[in-house]
């Protein structure tokens, strides 16, 4: 081969594996935000033990699951009047993981199993593969409880945005 | 006339869900002294020892109120996924007990999750005197 013909190979790699890069890569969601949802009956009802979590990052099945079994939520009485509990669930389900066109929302749904429906973000195999180098150990420390509490480490979790610019362990 | 009445209703409902202690007090009153004709007032030390007595939850756990109000309830609390609740008690904390819908949703549940019971209108006129009479 030619050597200008090399060169002009190797150029055109490098020129396109940065364009890849800047778009937010091959592992992709970037800074991606998911797009703002808002209810106002979702907002008062679902943040009152926790914080608010994005419709985007759970399907369909689980939150209609989990609008079904308020009483029994986690261990605790979640229970909301029908007309409530129904114009929250069809919020949910209008912004679910598998109706939005954000990237991080759809690899939520695709990690997991057709025949599972997880009622926890933690359980789904995306949540584990992205926190696999958080010991479990930092997820216990008394300024952050547990896994579900996002917003402890990824301080705009309730807009959905989880970029890597944003996160901070909390000593 | 007919748009006259919708606004009447729009206003009276609203009324109704906006209260203030005193007045969801003499609700709970109203309500105690049918569930028991010798009601004989409200006791905020009663109100008191309710909002810290233990109990011995069927799951094994011992829970009470103030496993996440705490035992002083001019301090801030913290729900089991580590979230903050602002103060019970009213000095501390004046949008307490202002919204009766709010305060029935959450007796409803938080009853059913300590006691696995409802609360009694008693109970709650005591552990809400209490919360008023805190300094
Ligand atoms: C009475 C308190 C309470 C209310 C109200 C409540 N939750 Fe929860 N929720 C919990 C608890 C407790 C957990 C478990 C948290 C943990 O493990 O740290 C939880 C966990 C969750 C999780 C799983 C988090 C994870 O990935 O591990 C989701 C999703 C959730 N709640 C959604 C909702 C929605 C939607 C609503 C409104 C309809 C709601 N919650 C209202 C108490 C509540
Ligand atoms: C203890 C702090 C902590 C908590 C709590 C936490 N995360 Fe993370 N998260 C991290 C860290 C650190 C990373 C980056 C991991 C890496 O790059 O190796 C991360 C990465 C992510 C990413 C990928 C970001 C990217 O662009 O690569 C997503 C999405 C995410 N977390 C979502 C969540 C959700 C949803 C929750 C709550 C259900 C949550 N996280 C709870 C610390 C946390
Ligand atoms: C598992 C945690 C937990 C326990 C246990 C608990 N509560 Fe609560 N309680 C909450 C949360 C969370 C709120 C909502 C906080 C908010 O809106 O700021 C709340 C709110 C309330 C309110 C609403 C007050 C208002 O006007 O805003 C009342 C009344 C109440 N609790 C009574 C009780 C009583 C009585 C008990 C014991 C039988 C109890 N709680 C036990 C978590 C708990």
């Amino acid at each position: 081969m030619k050597k200008w013909m090399q060169f002009l190979i190797l150029m055109t790699s490098i020129t396109s594996t940065s364009a890849l890069l800047a778009s937010g890569g091959i592992d992709g969601g970037g800074g991606n935000a998911m797009p703002p949802a808002t209810n106002a009956k979702w907002k008062t009802e679902c943040s009152g033990c926790h914080m608010l979590y994005h419709p985007g990052l759970l399907p369909e099945r689980s939150w209609n699951k989990m609008m079904n079994g308020l009483d029994k939520h986690f261990g605790e009485n979640a229970t909301l009047d029908a007309a409530t509990r129904d114009e929250i669930k069809r919020f949910l389900v209008a912004n679910s993981a598998e109706k939005s066109t954000n990237r991080r929302s759809n690899r939520i749904d695709q990690s997991i199993p057709s025949d599972a429906t997880p009622l926890r973000i933690t359980e789904t195999r995306y949540f584990t593969s992205k926190h696999d180098e958080v010991s479990p150990l930092t997820f216990k420390r008394k300024n952050i409880g547990s896994a579900a509490n996002c917003i402890a480490c990824h301080k705009n979790a309730e807009k959905g945005d989880f970029s890597e610019s944003q996160i901070r362990i909390p000593r | 006339m007919c748009k006259n009445l919708m606004l009447l209703g729009l206003l009276f409902s609203v009324n109704v869900l906006a209260a203030t202690p005193q007045e969801l007090l003499k609700q709970y009153e109203a309500q105690a002294k049918q569930e028991n004709p010798a009601f004989s007032g409200f006791s905020a030390s009663n109100g008191a020892s309710f909002f810290k007595a233990e109990h011995a939850h069927s799951s094994g756990q011992k829970v009470s109120c103030s496993t996440c109000h705490t035992t002083d309830p001019r301090n801030q609390g913290k729900t089991r996924a580590n979230k903050v609740i602002e103060p019970m008690a009213i000095i501390a904390n004046p949008q307490r007990f202002t919204d009766a819908a709010k305060v029935e949703k959450w007796f409803g549940r938080n009853c059913k999750d300590v006691l696995e019971r409802a609360c009694t209108a008693q109970e709650k006129g005591d552990y809400l005197q209490y919360l008023v009479t805190v300094k």
